[in-house]
């Protein structure tokens, strides 16, 4: 193992304005291993990876490349020196055919045009050796997130890397194309390749790595041996404090929630359906109810609770709420009604990146009262102000832009945005997705504490323990259609849950 | 899953497919209603009257699959006819230095434009709008007068005649389509090409692939200004003069030409082919006003505002379902 590195970084800096986001970090990357590269939310890893393909410029520091020093210039640069990426959210060009994302930029040739059979040819090959089964000339966009993630990593395999940078890439896999991913990983690492991974799910950390970095706000915290550290001081040198009570965070309160008081249902859905999203299903939400909804991916668990929010046009069913028929035709019309929705991808439909935190935070609220009656500076402020403490967001800068800030304190401001308008429903696709262990439990707490305080809350989540922590209800979708609604008193475990999920009854 | 990858393959070619029904139905149409309607010449017709706008239109496609717009392109027209013309007949230039060289000012400015939209992150739109007014005003500082040409070269260009057996196209028809096909093969089987749809599907992730994201932008306004040109040397063919007037509001018959023909306003998506059938439906159309005789020509706009508003919504349609 002691080899030279691949690739070795000293002192890297970066600044964006008012953040200092990488300040003087050393990083070392050895052929043949899988690195992690850890760290909270906001502790520089995207950043640090941005600055290792060339996508930002680093403001200091120095980079060596198989003994070279180097400086890269931008991702063709990174690409031509051996570095390729595929990061969190696919960046692939979904007009074009599977076939050509994987070899756009060096399509095969023959008397200087493109070979489209042999492209197509070798595509088809290079996907089989994923296992995966798709058509590689038809458009990316007509497969899921998770395949499309596939072909990305499809494309970086083959760019010849010596270095491999992922990031996130498992946050929109289920299981088995998980442990189809780390077959890959492991075939490559054996083939001398250098993979850096960057992953939430610890346990996949512990599965798949050799070695870790961990940084914090922005500075190198230590680089260690993965057989040498075990979980619970991983977790504290992430937040770097002791962090008492983090066991009971992380596993307290699973398979103990009491049924909230019985009552009339805030919402009731009753056969809603939309063709090719999701079949027809009963759903009933009382106040202080938190209901998960577990499934693969796929399963339909957005498409259902897009139903609910009215951002999907339901093809039949009705909705009550509080007894009487409501129209949900638009989101719009599901605001009015108290119902707020957090959805999976903040990046396109959530957040707006140029505006900053305050913006972001106050625009539902402001939506909500008409553009009549705009809010005061001050009173927009202290909102901005009092959610940045509750959620702890950070940088606690109410004027920062949002696109400057990390995925799990962009999940926060989005949360913020939704609680401020104090939702009777409140809909969460995938909270804690791409987020650290920290913020995850945060983000938990506040969860149980708002169905305490009597809001209805609906929970989807791929993280099966996480769903039966918070949930008193579990409904079970397999394959578009709602299977089972579980009741979570205590008997429930993760493994009956996909118990119902592979049988399709309830278990 | 594969019936679902094949119903989105199917997708792209909606607009394409109705493009191509619409003109052959128009076509059917015009020969039911009007004698002597129903020839190969009429549609021959056809391509000897747009050629112009045919070589525009390939340029704006190139330019509307990366997501862009270039609103410049009439203007340019007018442009070149009026330096064409200028130099040929005012300072006795040779028509074999005069051409390359409007073609090489077409491209110049095409790519300064595409330099600035990059460099500055600019909407293309404001870019070009300035290139217009720029361009526009240039033609009236060579004269406010129209310059007719008399020069031999221009005149047989204009007059030649090249049989097709009963039939026959003008010279400009024969570079109109010579440029489709080079178009043709640059955007579906060069890498520059594909990088064009690259950058109209995401740019972001052009950039992160690793592709010349830069220079795909420059070239393909440095196109435009290269059909533009070349739009404005047939026009001289065609019209014999050079004129600041001349080719008014011919941007948004090539946009119109564009959509028409199928490729998606917001980018990567469309085809060349259907560009050629877009120009092609514009031309029937004026035909179709021309033959029934009693209508102003004003028809022509009115039915291509029409047949827009119908375009743009199917390709809304199609777009929307694709979440």
């Amino acid at each position: 193992m002691r080899q030279q590195p691949v690739l070795e970084v000293r002192g890297i800096r970066k600044e964006f304005p008012g953040v200092v986001a990488l300040d003087g970090v050393d990083f070392r990357l050895f052929p043949g291993e899988v690195h992690a590269l850890m760290g909270e939310n906001g502790a520089g890893k995207s950043t640090l990876i941005k600055v290792l393909t060339g996508v930002y410029p680093a403001d200091g520091g120095e980079m060596v490349l198989a003994g070279e020093r180097v400086r890269i210039a931008g991702p063709l640069q990174a690409q031509q020196a051996g570095i390729s990426t595929v990061y969190q959210e696919v960046n692939l060009c979904p007009n074009l055919s599977v076939a050509e994302n994987i070899f756009i930029g060096r399509e095969p040739r023959r008397l200087g045009l493109i070979a489209w059979a042999e492209m197509r040819r070798r595509a088809a090959e290079l996907v089989r050796t994923l296992d995966l089964d798709i058509d590689v000339s038809a458009p990316l966009d007509s497969y899921s997130i998770a395949v499309q993630q596939l072909v990305a990593i499809v494309r970086a395999v083959d760019v010849s890397a010596k270095v491999l940078i992922l990031d996130e890439p498992t946050s929109s896999l289920d299981r088995d194309e998980v442990s189809q991913l780390f077959t890959v990983m492991r075939r490559l690492r054996d083939q001398g390749v250098a993979i850096l991974f960057v992953s939430h799910f610890l346990d996949q950390i512990y599965e798949i790595c050799d070695r870790m970095t961990v940084l914090r706000n922005g500075r190198l915290e230590g680089e260690y041996l993965t057989s040498e550290l075990n979980q619970v001081d991983l977790v504290s040198r992430m937040i770097g404090s002791e962090l008492a009570g983090l066991d009971q965070l992380a596993g307290g309160q699973r398979g103990e929630r009491s049924a909230p008081a019985a009552g009339p249902a805030f919402l009731e859905a009753e056969g809603l359906a939309r063709r090719g999203a999701v079949e027809p299903y009963d759903l009933a939400i009382r106040p202080g109810e938190v209901i998960g909804l577990a499934g693969l991916l796929g399963s339909g668990r957005t498409e259902a609770a897009r139903l609910l929010f009215g951002a999907d046009h339901k093809d039949g069913g009705a909705v009550r709420i509080n007894g009487t028929e409501a129209d949900l035709r638009t989101p719009r019309d599901a605001i009015a009604h108290g119902i707020a929705f957090c959805s999976e991808n903040r990046k396109t439909e959530g957040l707006v990146g140029e505006l900053t935190v305050r913006e972001n935070i106050v625009l539902a609220l402001q939506a909500a009262r008409g553009w009549t009656r705009p809010l005061s500076r001050t009173a927009q402020d202290a909102l901005a102000e009092r959610w940045i403490r509750t959620l702890d967001i950070r940088p606690g800068d109410s004027e920062a832009l949002v696109r400057n800030l990390s995925g799990g304190n962009q999940q926060k401001v989005l949360l913020a945005r939704w609680l401020i308008t104090d939702p009777k429903l409140l809909i969460l696709d995938e909270p804690t997705r791409g987020i650290d262990i920290g913020a995850k439990a945060e983000i938990q707490k506040l969860v149980a504490d708002l169905a305490e305080k009597g809001m209805a809350v609906l929970f989807i989540s791929a993280e099966l323990e996480e769903v039966l922590r918070l949930s008193h209800r579990v409904g079970v979708l397999r394959d578009r259609r709602m299977v089972a609604q579980l009741r979570n008193d205590g008997g429930l475990t993760p493994e009956r849950v996909l118990a119902t999920i592979a049988s399709g009854a309830e278990q | 899953m594969n019936a679902n990858a094949l119903l989105a393959r199917v997708r792209g070619q909606i607009p394409l497919l109705v493009t191509s029904v619409l003109l052959v139905s128009m076509f059917t149409a015009g020969s039911v209603q009007y004698d002597g309607f129903f020839s190969g010449q009429v549609l021959l017709n056809l391509l000897i009257d747009n050629a112009f706008l045919l070589v525009v239109a390939v340029g704006m496609t190139f330019v509307v699959l990366t997501g862009g717009i270039d609103l410049s392109v009439g203007a340019v027209v007018a442009l070149s006819t009026m330096v064409s013309a200028w130099l040929v007949e005012q300072h006795g230039w040779p028509p074999l230095l005069v051409i390359p060289l409007v073609l090489l000012m077409g491209t110049a400015g095409g790519w300064v434009m595409g330099w600035v939209i990059h460099t500055f992150e600019i909407q293309p739109f404001i870019v070009t709008l300035a290139g217009m007014f720029l361009a526009r005003g240039l033609c009236y500082t060579i004269s406010i007068e129209s310059i007719s040409i008399t020069d031999p070269s221009y005149t047989a260009m204009a007059q030649t005649r090249i049989p097709l057996g009963d039939l026959f196209i003008s010279p400009s028809v024969l570079i109109a389509l010579l440029v489709v096909a080079a178009a043709f093969v640059v955007l579906h089987y060069t890498r520059f090409g594909r990088n064009v749809y690259a950058l109209g599907g995401s740019e972001q992730s052009a950039l992160l692939m690793g592709l010349p994201v830069a220079r795909t932008k420059t070239t393909v306004y440095a196109i435009s200004g290269f059909c533009s040109a070349l739009g404005g040397v047939l026009l001289t063919f065609y019209m014999l003069s050079g004129y600041g007037l001349h080719a008014v509001g011919l941007e948004l018959d090539a946009i119109a030409a564009v959509v028409i023909g199928g490729t998606l306003l917001t980018g990567g998506s469309g085809y060349l082919l259907g560009t050629l059938l877009g120009v092609l439906v514009l031309g029937l159309i004026q035909t179709i006003i021309s033959f029934q005789g009693t209508l102003s020509s004003w028809w022509t706009r009115i039915v291509i505002g029409g047949l827009l508003f119908v375009f743009i919504v199917l390709q809304r349609l199609i777009t929307a379902r694709r979440r």
